[in-house]
C-alpha cells in the first residue's frame, strides 16, 4: 500500500474524528443549554482530528522508511532467494526488477533468474500492506478513541489546540535551520577528509591552483592545491568589479525612485528593477558569454591590447554587477524611504536644495542600511556559479589584469564535482574544502549585515 | 475676516487673500495677515483649523506635498515668494523653520548648525565657522552645556536640546524670519520653559510665528495672535485684547474653552 492511500485514511478518520467530537460538544451544548462550553464546537472537533493525524502522520513517515526493509529482509529469508548472488550490482538489480514486477511498476524482467523472486515479493508486500493499514486504523483510533473520551463541558480544547497548531508551525520553521545545519555538518565532514590528505596552510595560501583528478589519491601533490588564484578570482570577479558596476548604478537609481520619480514612474520603475532579480542566472550567464564577452575582448583588441582572451573576468563582473544591481537598489531605496521625512523637511527648510538633501543627509542617514544592501549583495555575487562558469573561464590565473580569465571558487566546485577523478580523490574533496570557505565567508556576510540593519533600525524607532 | 493692522505698517510679511487647497479640498481660505518684526506673532485654533498649513506656506514647504496648491500672494519685504522665478533656497534661507518634533539630523552637534553657514557658503575659513557654531548655539542658549562635546551626535541630546539644537540650526544660516510650528509639543514643561524663553530673547531680532496648540503659551511668548477656525482667519490683533476682550463670539468660545 503506498503511502498515499496511508495518507488518504488518516485524513478520512481525522475527518470522522472531527465529526464526532464536534457533535458530542453540540451535544454537551443541548444537555445544558445554561453553560457555556469551555471552547467553540469546531475546536473540540479540531481537537481530535489532530490527535488522529498527527500520530498517524507519524506512524506513516517511519512505515514508509521501514516497510522496504522489511520486506526485503522477508524476501531474503524466503527459499527463492537463495540462489542470489551474495553482493554487488546484480543481487541488487535482481532484487530491484522483482520488486518492480511485484508492484506493479514493470510489465517483466531482464534477468530471467530474477523472476523466481516475484512472488515472495509479493507475498511479503501483501502481508506488510495489511500490518500497514491496521496499524494505521489502529493508531487512529487509539488517538481518537482516548482524545475523544477526554471531552468535557469544561474540557479547554482552544488551548490545547492552539498548542498543537504552535508545535506544527515551530516544526516548519525548524526544517530550514536543521536543513542548513545539515549541509554545514555534511560539509565540515567532507572538508575535513579532504584536510587530512593537503594541509589547510597548502590550501588557503597556496599560489598554485591544478589538481589533477587522475593523479594517485594517495599522494596528492600539495602545491597543486594553492586556493589564493580561486579567491582572488572571486573577490575581483565578485566583490570588485561588479561591485564598481552595481554600487553606482543601484545607489543612483534609488535616489531617483526615491526622490525624484514622480509616483507614476515609481510605480512601473520599482517592480520593473526587480525583475531583473527574478532573471535565472543561466540567462545571465548567456548574455555574458555570447554578447558581452565578444564585446569585451573587440574593444580590447581595437585599443591594441593583441593578447585578449574571450572569456575575461571583466566580462562575467560586468555581467554579474548588472543582476546585481537590484539588491543594491532596494536595499538602498527602502533604507532611504525609513530615513524619516522630518529629516528631508528639516534639510529643506535650511534652503539645502533637493540634491544637497540627499547627497549631506538622507545617503549619510540611510548609510548603514545601504552598506548592510551591498555585503548582502556581494555575498550573493561571491556564490553566483552560471555567469562565471559561462563567462569567466576556467583558468586559475593570479592576475590583476581584468580582460585575462579568471576562474573563481564556484566555478571550481563544480569542475571538480562533475570531473572524471573518484569520489575519496582530493581534487573532488577540494569542491568541499571550496564550498566550506565559501560558506562561511558569505555566512560571515550576511551575519554582519543584518546586524547593522537591526542598529540602524533601531536608531530610528 | 482682515487684519486691522494698519496697511503701512513695515510688515515682513504680507498675505493677501491667501488659499490653499489639498487636491480639491479647500484647507485655507482667503487670510490675510502682516507679520511684523517686532513682534512674536502666534497661531492659535483647534486642531485642523488650517493654522500649521497656513505656517508652511511662508517658507513654501508646502511646496513638498505634491497634490497642495496655494492662491493669493504672499510677500517677503514686498516681494512675492510664489511669483515664477522665486529661489524658493534663498526664501528658506531667509525664513527659517522649526519642526514640531525635534528633527536634528544624525551628524555631530557642530555639524548640525555648520550645515545652514556651509550650504549656502555664509562662513570664510574654518574659523568663522566655529564663530557662527559658537554664536548661534549661543543665542539658543545651548552654548553651555555643549560647548564640550560638540563632536557628539545631535539625536543623542534630550528632547528639549534637540529642539534648541533645532532653533540655532535656523538661527545659524541668520534668517529673517523664523517659523516654529508647534516647538514644544514634544516636550516636557521645563523644556518648553526654557524655549518660551529663548522665543522671548529672539525677539526683535527676527520675525517670529509660532503655531501653538496651548493657549497660555501664545499669551505668554506671543504679542499678536491670530486665531483660525475651518480655514479662515476669525480674528488677528493685539494678543492682550483676544485673550481679554475678544470681537468675534468664535474666538471667545474657543479662548473660554467651549470649543476646541
Amino acid at each position: 500500500m503506498s503511502p498515499a492511500i496511508l495518507l488518504l485514511l488518516a485524513l478520512l478518520l481525522g475527518l470522522a474524528g472531527w465529526l464526532a467530537a464536534r457533535a458530542r460538544a453540540w451535544s454537551f451544548k443541548r444537555a445544558a443549554p445554561k453553560n457555556r462550553l469551555a471552547a467553540l464546537p469546531s475546536y473540540y472537533g479540531w481537537y481530535v482530528a489532530l490527535w488522529v493525524i498527527v500520530p498517524v502522520l507519524i506512524f506513516i513517515a517511519l512505515w514508509s522508511a521501514v516497510e522496504p526493509q522489511l520486506v526485503q529482509q522477508s524476501v531474503l529469508a524466503s527459499p527463492a532467494a537463495a540462489n542470489l548472488p551474495e553482493f554487488g550490482m546484480q543481487r541488487q538489480t535482481m532484487l530491484a526488477e522483482a520488486r518492480a514486477v511485484a508492484t506493479g511498476a514493470a510489465k517483466g524482467v531482464f534477468n530471467p533468474d530474477s523472476r523466481v523472486l516475484i512472488e515472495p515479493f509479493e507475498k511479503a508486500l501483501f502481508r506488510y500492506n495489511i500490518v500497514g493499514v491496521v496499524s494505521t486504523l489502529l493508531i487512529g483510533f487509539a488517538g481518537g478513541a482516548w482524545s475523544f473520551l477526554r471531552l468535557k463541558p469544561d474540557f479547554r480544547a482552544r488551548t490545547k489546540v492552539e498548542r498543537i497548531v504552535m508545535g506544527i508551525l515551530l516544526l516548519a520553521s525548524l526544517v530550514a535551520i536543521l536543513t542548513t545545519l545539515g549541509i554545514f555538518v555534511s560539509l565540515v565532514f567532507e572538508t575535513i577528509r579532504f584536510f587530512g590528505m593537503i594541509s589547510p596552510i597548502d590550501f588557503l595560501f597556496g599560489t598554485h591552483w591544478g589538481p589533477d583528478p587522475m593523479g594517485n589519491p594517495a599522494n596528492p601533490d600539495p602545491t597543486r592545491y594553492g586556493a589564493i588564484p580561486l579567491f582572488w578570482g572571486t573577490i575581483y570577479i565578485g566583490a570588485i568589479i561588479a561591485m564598481v558596476v552595481a554600487i553606482p548604478l543601484g545607489l543612483m537609481s534609488a535616489i531617483y525612485l526615491t526622490q525624484y520619480a514622480n509616483p507614476r514612474w515609481r510605480k512601473w520603475l520599482k517592480p520593473a528593477l526587480e525583475i531583473l532579480a527574478g532573471v535565472p542566472t543561466v540567462v545571465y550567464g548567456y548574455f555574458a558569454a555570447l554578447t558581452v564577452a565578444p564585446f569585451v575582448r573587440d574593444v580590447a583588441l581595437s585599443i591594441g591590447i593583441s593578447n585578449a582572451s574571450s572569456e575575461s573576468a571583466l566580462a562575467a563582473g560586468l555581467v554579474m554587477g548588472v543582476m546585481i544591481i537590484p539588491f543594491v537598489s532596494s536595499m538602498a531605496d527602502d533604507s532611504i524611504a525609513a530615513v524619516p521625512n522630518a529629516m528631508r523637511d528639516g534639510s529643506l527648510a535650511m534652503g539645502a536644495t533637493q540634491s544637497e538633501t540627499i547627497r549631506k543627509v538622507l545617503v549619510p542617514a540611510a548609510l548603514p542600511g545601504i552598506v548592510a544592501g551591498v555585503m548582502l549583495a556581494i555575498s550573493r555575487a561571491i556564490g553566483e556559479t552560471m555567469i562565471v562558469v559561462m563567462a569567466a573561464g576556467a583558468a586559475a590565473n593570479l592576475s590583476a589584469n581584468p580582460l585575462e580569465a579568471m576562474t573563481t571558487v564556484t566555478f571550481q566546485i563544480v569542475a571538480m564535482l562533475t570531473g572524471e577523478g573518484s569520489f575519496d580523490h582530493p581534487a573532488t574533496l577540494s569542491a568541499f574544502a571550496l564550498g566550506f570557505v565559501l560558506f562561511l565567508v558569505t555566512l560571515a556576510l550576511n551575519f554582519i549585515a543584518l546586524r547593522v540593519v537591526k542598529r540602524f533600525r533601531e536608531a530610528y524607532e | 475676516m482682515v487684519t486691522e493692522i494698519s496697511e503701512n505698517s513695515p510688515a515682513k510679511m504680507r498675505a493677501r487673500d491667501v488659499s490653499v487647497y489639498y487636491g480639491s479640498k479647500r484647507a485655507i481660505d482667503s487670510v490675510s495677515i502682516d507679520i511684523e518684526t517686532d513682534y512674536v506673532t502666534s497661531f492659535i485654533g483647534p486642531s485642523g483649523c488650517g493654522k500649521s498649513t497656513f505656517l508652511r506656506t511662508l517658507n513654501r514647504m508646502n511646496d513638498t506635498i505634491p497634490s497642495a496648491r496655494v492662491e493669493g500672494a504672499i510677500e517677503l519685504d514686498g516681494e512675492d515668494i510664489y511669483r515664477s522665478g522665486m529661489d524658493v533656497v534663498q526664501l528658506r534661507a531667509r525664513v527659517g523653520m522649526v519642526f514640531q518634533r525635534p528633527n536634528p539630523f544624525p551628524k555631530s552637534i557642530y555639524e548640525n548648525i555648520a550645515y545652514g553657514p556651509k550650504i549656502h557658503g555664509l562662513a570664510d575659513g574654518k574659523d568663522h565657522l566655529d564663530q557662527i557654531v559658537e554664536k548661534s548655539l549661543r543665542r539658543a542658549g545651548l552654548w553651555d552645556e555643549v560647548k564640550d562635546r560638540l563632536s557628539d551626535s545631535g539625536t543623542a541630546l534630550s528632547g528639549g536640546q534637540q529642539q534648541r539644537l533645532c532653533i540655532a540650526r535656523a538661527i545659524a544660516v541668520e534668517p529673517e524670519v523664523i517659523l516654529m510650528d508647534e516647538p514644544c509639543s514634544a516636550l516636557d514643561p521645563i523644556a518648553t520653559a526654557k524655549i518660551e524663553e529663548l522665543i522671548d530673547e529672539l525677539r526683535g531680532r527676527y520675525a517670529i510665528v509660532i503655531v501653538t496648540h496651548s493657549m497660555q503659551q501664545a499669551a505668554r511668548v506671543s504679542q499678536r495672535t491670530a486665531f483660525f477656525h475651518l480655514g479662515n482667519l476669525v480674528e488677528y490683533g493685539e494678543t492682550s485684547e483676544i485673550f481679554t476682550n475678544p470681537r468675534e463670539e468664535r474666538t471667545k468660545d474657543y479662548i473660554t474653552g467651549r470649543y476646541g
